[in-house]
């Protein structure tokens, strides 16, 4: 709709644009669709969720050291189970895409293979990360020993609780493509979960550079 | 079953709190009752509850901001008469409830009055002068609202149900954990402020894709009216500074509820971090609060000069070069906290160069008077009262970004008196100028003329009354948040501050008379052409108030002042009769997804704040039912038909013919 210029003498109050083309939508679109505004939204979104880890990366950079007189990194990461951890979630980065292709297709036995094989990895990493998470504790390197483990727990633990909220999300956007379809409003919706399912990975490629990298490195 | 919570919460010995809820509780039921009574619930329900309206629920946070700035303000007086009487005796006010005031005051006042004045200001205005019939998403804007409010709810609560923090309006580490702070007063705080928070962090998303992409044909970024640009700056400071707030209460949840050592004196903790953290938040924060003040008094001061805006690019810029350095000056908070000379300075530097942007401003607003034709209206007479006010507390805050002065000040009534004179003489200036500027656009009416200007001169006296003494107080010595006092020096200046607070609320009072009076004698001042003031941007360009679509066909934007150029357009041309092509309208329906999920969000934030954990998970599932059942809607928008739209724009445009003609026949 961008780019149209009244004719000038339409109207007395040069309101309006002459020549729109169907009934306009809700908004108005000057930049662009809908589809494109829920995606940009998603975006800004995105941002933010990625500078509210960047507050936890910070804590976690900040008390690192402060261990008090308990085990450190080195002491604790198993570089073996994270590998593990990695190459499911980046796998399932793969295969979301693969889902999302099945959109693009339509081809609704691609969307849910796509998203089930997502599901299973995400799942699987999760299982992975609480395994970790248990015999930490189980090991007295629990959250409440020491400043460096409350800030471990958290940065972790949060991006953990982004992957449950994502595996619900995913869940919930088969069932809503079963019941309904891929109306335009549903696709939107799986756009802006591929996106998070995206960022995800992101997050992880730096907290398994900051936190496990570096801390086994020390 | 009930967790924490047990009779012995409610403070039945304590008369002052029980009164103040006992009134509160009265107010609610006595209005839910004659809404009830009236069967208005019905339209209620349907018209504000679930509407998902830019407009509409801009008005609601506005009327919440409002209704808060009520209790926020009483408690303002109880501090006032304390301090008056608690000279060399214990006041009347004991240190426990003392605390709890303060801390009070400071969270409603930044978090449910400022915030939701300029959310709802920004709300309800930006789609209008953007020429867009609603915000980018419009469903999610009543989520906001409602979290919004479920925050406000939850605090005050704690004012019947256990107790409130004693910690300020920042909880500073270690006082607040667990260890100092056993209670739930600073449960209350950090679930409030976290349910909000997540509202306030969606509505900036909203208000940032609106701006940024959302506009009517031609209204290119440069053509956008100020405000419009000093809500993508404040909203995009939303984004980027909220996150950290939520962050940071996230670690001292952690702390308190499950042993974490984020900010504890134990096994590592690190108090600094805290206050790192929190000023990184915070300091953007008095940005994202004045910046849409700025934006209002760009839009009043040109209406009421009969001139465009001075420097108009100039002043863009300055909105953006105050986003950027908004992150760059939190560490002036605590100057005295050990950061070392070299911090200190750079922090100091900052500070001041933030400073000159602002002084830009302030001149460009000075020129766009000078040689005007200056008309002295109500929201005139708020915007002058700023600039002078502003200036003065602008000049505190460089004197305590000079360190060495810092130390001195540091901690005293001198900080007190400079942030509410930024903060009363800016945010609150311009949200009364805002409110009086729109009201007539939002409702049909305009509001009573000469009390306005009566509360105007009581508020502008008894703040310079209230708050001029805490200079000199601080400069004598007096440290913030005393609960009583021994020095004999101090105590006129602490009865001529109440007297400036008794000033103060004659002024509200005069602002609820005025309200009153300008609702009984609406017909008197209806507003018939939807342009009271000859404004000069598209917001003027509709009905007041605006149909549901705001505008019956999208206005096409040829330059800056986009409704100004219009109405030089139409003039030249005379008057045509010559109507444009009518098209059916799709709107977003409503839906109360927003309510409902606050309603569980709201037993989800009390059950947390009980430890009533069987409660906590009802809450979860059911506002996540709620999203579930929103996404499952097969019927998202409505039509509003080309001939109904006609017959709204036929009825705006014969009004204006019909004022134009009647100006003409008179001249």
């Amino acid at each position: 709709m961008s780019g149209h210029h009244s004719t000038a003498g339409m109207d007395p109050n040069h309101i309006g644009h002459a020549g729109g083309s169907g009934p306009p939508s809700h908004a108005a679109r000057a930049a662009g669709s809908k589809r494109v505004i829920a995606g940009y939204g998603f975006w800004i979104f995105l941002l933010s969720d990625i500078i509210m880890f960047a507050a936890f990366f910070a804590s976690y950079a900040v008390l690192t050291d402060a261990t008090a007189k308990g085990p450190s990194g080195r002491d604790l990461f198993d570089l073996h189970g994270v590998a593990w951890e990695t190459a499911c979630l980046l796998l399932s980065s793969f295969t979301s895409g693969i889902a999302t292709i099945g959109v693009w297709a339509r081809r609704k036995s691609w969307f849910y293979g796509g998203m089930a094989v997502t599901f299973v990895l995400g799942a699987t990493f999760l299982g992975l990360e609480l395994r970790e998470f248990t015999s930490l504790v189980a090991r007295d390197a629990g959250p409440s020993r020491s400043a460096f483990l409350s800030a471990f727990f958290t940065l972790v633990g949060c991006h953990g609780l982004h992957v449950t909220a994502g595996l619900l999300w995913l869940l919930t956007m088969m069932a809503q493509v079963w019941a309904k379809g891929f109306r335009p409003d549903i696709l939107r919706r799986v756009l802006c979960f591929s996106l998070f399912w995206h960022a995800l990975d992101i997050v992880w490629v730096a907290l398994f550079s900051v936190v496990y990298l570096m801390g086994a490195g020390r | 079953m009930f967790g924490k919570l047990s009779w012995a919460a409610v403070p039945l010995d304590q008369p002052i709190p029980m009164i103040a809820s006992g009134v509160v509780a009265l107010g609610i039921f006595g209005v839910m009752a004659l809404v009830v009574l009236k069967g208005w619930l019905p339209y209620l329900w349907r018209e504000w509850i679930t509407s998902v309206d830019h407009k509409r629920i801009g008005v609601m946070y506005t009327l919440l901001a409002m209704v808060m700035l009520l209790r926020g303000f009483s408690d303002a007086i109880l501090m006032r008469s304390q301090q008056a009487l608690a000279f060399q005796s214990p006041g009347y006010l004991p240190p426990e409830h003392y605390d709890q005031i303060f801390s009070a005051h400071g969270t409603l006042m930044i978090f449910f009055v400022a915030m939701p004045f300029v959310i709802g200001l920004m709300n309800f205005v930006v789609p209008l002068q953007l020429g867009a019939r609603d915000v980018a998403f419009p469903t999610l804007n009543s989520v906001s609202f409602w979290l919004t409010a479920t925050g406000a709810l939850l605090v005050n609560i704690s004012l019947v149900v256990g107790e409130f923090a004693r910690t300020g309006w920042l909880p500073y580490p270690p006082l607040s954990e667990i260890a100092y702070s056993p209670g739930v007063g600073v449960d209350y705080y950090l679930w409030a402020l976290q349910i909000s928070g997540v509202g306030t962090l969606l509505s900036g998303v909203n208000l940032v894709t609106t701006v940024l992409k959302i506009h009517a044909p031609g209204m290119t970024y440069m053509r956008m009216p100020m405000f419009c640009w000093t809500t993508l700056a404040s909203n995009l400071l939303i984004v980027a500074a909220f996150p950290i707030l939520t962050a940071t209460l996230a670690m001292l949840l952690l702390d308190r509820y499950l042993g974490f050592h984020f900010f504890t004196n134990e096994a590592g903790g690190n108090v600094m971090m805290f206050m790192n953290l929190i000023w990184a938040w915070g300091h953007p924060e008095v940005y994202i609060l004045i910046l849409p003040a700025f934006g209002i008094f760009s839009e009043i001061i040109p209406t009421f000069s009969g001139k465009p805006l001075f420097g108009y690019r100039s002043m863009v810029a300055a909105t953006m070069v105050i986003c950027i350095l908004a992150f760059m000056v939190w560490l002036h908070h605590f100057f005295t906290m050990g950061a070392g000379a070299d911090v200190n300075g750079i922090f100091a530097v900052t500070t001041m160069i933030i400073a000159v942007p602002t002084g830009v401003k302030v001149f460009n607003w000075l020129f766009t008077m000078f040689g005007g034709r200056i008309v002295y209206s109500v929201p005139m007479l708020w915007s002058l009262g700023f600039i002078v006010t502003f200036v003065i507390g602008g000049m505190t805050g460089v004197l305590l970004a000079v360190p060495p002065a810092d130390f001195v000040l540091h901690n005293s009534l001198f900080l007190v008196a400079h942030f509410h004179n930024v903060i009363i003489g800016g945010v609150l200036f311009g949200s009364f100028a805002g409110y009086t500027y729109w009201f007539p656009k939002a409702f049909g009416f305009r509001l009573h003329d000469r009390l306005g200007r009566a509360a105007f001169w009581f508020w502008i006296v008894g703040f310079y009354l209230a708050f001029m003494p805490l200079y000199v107080l601080g400069l004598m010595g007096m440290t913030r948040r005393m609960q009583h006092y021994d020095v004999p020096e101090w105590h006129p200046w602490l009865i001529a501050a109440a007297a400036g607070a008794a000033l103060i609320l004659c002024g509200i009072m005069l602002q609820v008379a005025q309200l009153v009076v300008s609702i009984r004698h609406r017909e008197s001042l209806r507003d018939e052409t939807g342009d009271p003031w000859n404004g000069r941007s598209l917001e003027w360009a509709t009905s007041s108030p605006p149909p549901a679509f705001n505008f019956a066909i999208l206005p096409n934007v040829e330059g800056e002042d986009a409704y100004w150029g219009i109405k030089q357009h139409a003039r030249d041309q005379a008057h045509s009769n010559e109507e444009p092509e009518y098209e059916d309208i799709e709107m977003p329906a409503n839906t109360p997804t927003g309510v409902i999920c606050a309603f569980f969000a709201t037993f989800m934030g009390f059950a947390l704040i009980w430890h009533i954990w069987w409660l906590v998970i009802v809450g979860g599932i059911g506002a996540y039912a709620t999203f579930v059942v929103f996404a499952w809607r097969n019927e998202t928008e409505y039509k509003i038909d080309a001939d109904e739209v006609a017959k709204i724009d036929r009825a705006h445009r014969r009004a204006i013919r019909a004022h134009s003609d009647a100006a003409l026949a008179s001249s």
